[in-house]
């Protein structure tokens, strides 16, 4: 007891306040910045590149620069000309579209945006969401499209954002359960399935996204039936969909390895049948665990979506190139390329975010 | 009445016949699919009379190649055109892949490192090149040599003897003389020597006990056994240094813009994801394998080299040979930039015969080359490592 009331006292009386030099800012800079003469030196280059760079970067970027002038105002100038940006956003966004429709597209990824933001939250994850997801996507697909009362717009028209957020939305959904289906074949015990899944995956593994680009624009239209013709941008979507699903086959594959052996000797020690073992036992558990890094896959897909410039479709990208290529504007590629990089960037961004999150919520180890 | 004879199983509830039932409907989905595809394919190249099989390579091309290490001109024939395309393909991945590994290792280190300025900003680089589509970043980088870069008279000077212009990077290089050839070969007769030397130290050591200074010893006929040839052979230093004559640079190796910009895109991208690679495989190994191994007495040399890093090894090689696959794979984008890689003549080449079916395979045929190859070896690579578990 008496040593109990005294050691606070004496805490109170001698207490020593840490050297100045090991608190604070000056302890913090000592601990992080100048610890030892490696870094030290380390610290004092890269500080001096960082001095270089970034004032010069900001008086272009920002102080020195143009936001809603004409192109030759930009020529005059020395900074930044953000104003092919702003002079040619509406082509940017939304390519061909019909300029007094364009309220559609820009509905429709606002509609996106709207679902994606309330299914991050994981209390609405009911079947109620996936629903409403189906009916999300029929009245984007609507707004783009026309039909039902609103003028058909014809899809050789549709760019821009639109355009890449469909082909990487559509794309991964449609993947999805293909890629499953895959990824269970993988896994089976008959010798005949087992191994036309394994040839499919690591046959669209083994290339680049962009030879499928190519072959569903130049090969896929001779397998059809004389007459039968299918539009640009629904083969693309079909390259990107047979590409997407085999990598997701490899992640599922992944979920499923990782469930315990148990699970399966269980489920069929209950009577349950191979689908019905799978649908009410081992999917859903499996399915949970891939969650994070299918959202990986959605990232890449995301960025992949940039390559059907190579078939001249109009997406995001090939839009802001083709303003790149008008007289009045060209010579500002530096400026539009970082624009289109901070979208891509701020999508990707809080994609990965989202996952890191998610993998932590739904990590049920210890 | 006999109720010892096992029940009759129906058919439909026999897993075994089931699995033989699913796995011809298997088949004959696939046979009536693929003969759908076929049969219209045939019926279509027949009606736009295009001529099947590999009978175009032996063609006159008709079209120039800006670049290529073999030679070729636009009188060759399109196997040789494609051989050129396979060649570029296989530089840049070559360069890409060596490049990306250093790099990418620096920045995993970097982003662990206890200095915060330095960690933040690999960090920050890891983070804004990876969500940066690829294609994007070929494109800023292929403006970036066109556009914001100055004309040969302007060019830029970072360092004696190398230039930055709208022309591409163009740099000295020493004379050609036959003392680097000889250099040359000692180099390749010293990586031998090392190679049975280690061989011979290490049987010596597990019969002895007695440790060679190995890796001193490789060091110094590395870089001592071809130096002292150089030396030998004449020691010439003359320079072939570029030149502004006219509008462009004499002399020096002249390294064009489009390439450039494929290799800084592909390198600055996949470094990015090499450096998570890293750094996930340093943090794997545990830090008490640094303590036992100090606490028995190890070199801090001895620690790194015989318990660190082959744990980390086994971590980051499966995951790094994944991402110079993807820059393989990814230097195919070299098409829209306008590098004559393997892609882009298949596809000028498909453009000009329209034998699409034989183009598209034919890329596909080597790219799957390149990743089969690749997992062959990383399997035995992984066999060679593995934990040996009894």
């Amino acid at each position: 007891m008496a040593t109990m009331e005294k050691t606070p006292h004496r805490k109170a009386a001698n207490s020593i306040r840490p050297p100045a030099t090991s608190i604070g800012v000056i302890g913090w800079m000592r601990a992080n910045l100048f610890n030892g003469w490696l870094n030290s030196i380390l610290t004092l280059v890269v500080g001096y590149l960082l001095l270089l760079t970034i004032p010069s970067f900001v008086k272009w970027a920002f102080i020195n620069s143009n936001w809603f002038t004409t192109s030759e105002q930009c020529k005059a100038g020395s900074g930044a000309c953000w104003s092919v940006i702003t002079a040619n956003i509406r082509f940017i966004l939304f390519g061909f579209y019909p300029h007094q429709l364009q309220w559609r597209p820009l509905l429709a990824v606002l509609i996106l945006i709207l679902l994606l933001f309330f299914s991050q939250n994981r209390k609405y994850w009911k079947k109620s969401l996936a629903y409403v997801w189906l009916l999300g996507l029929f009245s984007m697909g609507l707004l783009l499209k026309g039909g039902l009362g609103l003028e058909v717009v014809d899809s050789d028209s549709w760019g821009g954002l639109p355009l890449t957020l469909l082909l990487s939305v559509f794309g991964l959904t449609a993947a999805y359960p293909f890629g499953v289906i895959l990824a269970l074949g993988r896994q089976s015990d008959m010798p005949v399935i087992k191994s036309f899944s394994v040839v499919y995956i690591e046959l669209i593994r083994g290339v680049p996204l962009i030879s499928m680009l190519f072959m569903s624009s130049v090969v896929f239209p001779l397998f059809l039936p004389e007459g039968v013709t299918f539009n640009k941008i629904l083969r693309a979507q079909i390259a990107i969909i047979l590409f997407t699903a085999a990598y997701i086959a490899e992640v599922v594959r992944g979920g499923l390895q990782g469930m315990n052996r148990g699970q399966y000797e269980a489920a069929e020690s209950l009577g349950l049948n191979y689908f019905q073992a799978m649908r009410l036992i081992i999917l859903p558990q499996a399915l949970k665990i891939v969650i994070p890094p299918s959202m990986g896959i959605l990232i890449s897909a995301f960025k992949d979506t940039s390559l059907v410039v190579i078939i001249a479709l109009y997406d995001l990208l090939k839009t802001t190139q083709t303003t790149l290529t008008d007289p009045k504007w060209m010579g500002f590629s530096a400026e539009a390329y970082l624009f289109v990089a901070l979208i891509y960037f701020v999508c990707c961004y809080a994609m990965s975010n989202y996952s890191r999150r998610l993998e932590k919520e739904l990590d049920t180890s210890l | 009445m006999d109720t010892t004879a096992p029940e009759k199983i129906p058919f439909l509830r026999d897993p075994a016949k089931l699995a033989i039932l699913y796995q011809c409907l298997t088949i004959l989905g696939v046979g009536l699919l693929s003969y759908y595809l076929i049969h219209n394919t045939l019926a279509n190249l027949e009606r736009q009379s295009i001529s099947t099989g590999f009978g175009f390579f032996k063609k006159e091309a008709a079209f120039e190649i800006g670049e290529k290490l073999i030679s070729y001109s636009a009188a060759d024939s399109y196997s040789r055109a494609l051989l050129v395309g396979f060649l570029n393909t296989l530089v840049v991945a070559f360069i890409g892949v060596v490049l990306t590994i250093l790099f990418g290792t620096i920045l995993g280190i970097a982003r662990l490192s206890t200095n915060w300025l330095l960690a933040k900003l690999s960090a920050i680089y890891i983070e804004v090149f990876q969500d940066i589509p690829i294609l994007l970043q070929l494109f800023f980088w292929y403006a970036f040599f066109y556009e914001m870069l100055p004309a040969p008279r302007l060019a830029l000077n970072p360092i004696p003897g190398l230039f930055l212009c709208n022309r591409g990077l163009i740099f000295g290089l020493p004379q050609a003389h036959s003392a680097y050839f000889y250099a040359f070969v000692a180099l390749g007769l010293a990586c031998l020597m090392i190679f049975f030397l280690r061989k011979w130290a290490a049987k010596r050591q597990a019969a002895t006990g007695q440790i060679f200074p190995i890796v001193k010893v490789s060091l110094a006929l590395f870089i001592g056994f071809p130096l002292i040839t150089w030396w030998l052979a004449g020691a010439p230093t003359a320079m072939n240094v570029p030149k502004l004559t006219g509008f462009n640079f004499q002399g020096g190796l002249s390294i064009s813009p489009e390439f450039t910009a494929l290799l800084l895109g592909l390198v600055l991208y996949t470094s990015a994801f090499v450096a998570e690679v890293v750094r996930a495989g340093i943090q794997s190994v545990g830090k008490g394998q640094k303590e036992a191994a100090m606490s028995i007495g190890l070199k801090p040399a001895h620690v790194l080299n015989l318990v660190i890093l082959p744990q980390a090894l086994r971590v980051i090689v499966p995951p790094l040979t994944s991402q110079m696959l993807n820059l393989t794979k990814n230097s195919s984008l070299a098409v829209a930039i306008g590098y004559p890689d393997f892609v882009s003549v298949a596809g000028t080449t498909i453009n000009q015969t329209g034998q699409a079916i034989e183009g598209v395979a034919l890329i596909m045929f080597v790219y799957l080359a390149f990743s089969l190859s690749t997992s062959a070896l990383m399997n035995w690579y992984n066999k060679k490592i593995a934990i040996v578990e009894r």
